[in-house]
């Protein structure tokens, strides 16, 4: 069955997967996070496309937004573009890990193609789970209060772990 | 999109998924640059996210977009420490190549 929307998701997935092997393979640090910055974006658009659009707009101002800036930010800061080429490790490492990726990735394309079809239930419109802000906060005070509560700890840890780590370094070189 | 459409793509969302996932690995094992490794890893974390949505969407649950969420929040918690940790190691060492980094290294 070939229809637009299936057209469209496959040239997006083009997209990701290409600019993901550029992320990997540029010579330039700054490079790699904009080709990341694409594949992220792209995967929003497939968030969108399977009815979870707060997670697609959290995808964009979070990852692509805050997460991919504080990388661009420190590449720069360190002024680590070029600071390390492509191939610096041993050898036999770069030949080994892409034979084992081919290695994998045949064998989930095997086991995809021999897995039974996947059951999708025609649900009338107002049946299908739509991932709102407003479903999402529900899921998030209700069933998921307690590892919500266990992460917003966890972001105030790290946010203090990451001031503690640059203060130190600063009064040791004074 | 429809739910035909859907059932056309979903073998290839979570193959797509696969890919991505496996790049990422590839790229954690090929370069020596650590920002580049950690955005390697971000890569994986997304593909991971990928197939949570996917399947989120086939079970018809919210449960997997809220686990999206989460693994979000903590990618987030990592990167700060993580860049910290790259921008404390370039100023004692004046370099993030991995392989100059083997103090406690067995």
């Amino acid at each position: 069955l070939i229809n637009l929307e299936v057209v469209v998701f496959g040239l997006l997935a083009l997209i990701a997967v290409v600019s993901a092997v550029l992320t990997i393979t540029s010579r330039n640090a700054v490079h790699s996070a904009l080709f990341l910055v694409i594949v992220m974006s792209s995967l929003a658009v497939f968030f969108l496309g399977l009815w979870a659009p707060f997670v697609a707009m959290v995808q964009v101002a979070v990852y692509a937004g805050a997460i991919m800036v504080l990388f661009l930010f420190v590449i720069m800061l360190l002024g680590a573009e070029k600071l390390v080429g492509v191939r610096l490790g041993r050898s036999w490492q770069t030949p080994v890990a892409i034979g084992m990726g081919v290695v994998v990735v045949a064998l989930g394309i095997f086991l995809l193609l021999n897995a039974p079809p996947v059951t999708v239930v025609d649900l009338p419109a107002e049946e299908i789970v739509q991932g709102s802000a407003e479903a999402i906060g529900q899921a998030l005070y209700s069933t998921w209060l307690f590892p919500f509560e266990v992460v917003s700890f966890l972001l105030l840890v790290a946010m203090i772990g990451a001031v503690v780590m640059t203060r130190h370094e600063r009064q040791k070189s004074a | 999109m429809s739910n035909a459409s859907f059932v056309t793509l979903f073998p290839a969302i979570v193959g797509l998924s696969l890919v991505l996932f496996t790049l990422g690995a590839v790229g954690v094992l090929v370069r020596r640059n650590a920002i580049v490794i950690f955005m390697s890893v971000e890569l994986m974390l997304n593909a991971a996210n990928l197939a949570f949505i996917a399947f989120a969407r086939a079970f018809n649950q919210i449960d997997g977009q809220v686990f999206v969420f989460f693994v979000m929040v903590v990618a987030a918690a990592e990167v700060a420490v993580g860049l910290a940790l790259i921008v404390a190691i370039f100023r004692t060492r004046q370099s993030i190549n991995v392989d100059d980094i083997h103090e406690l290294k067995g």
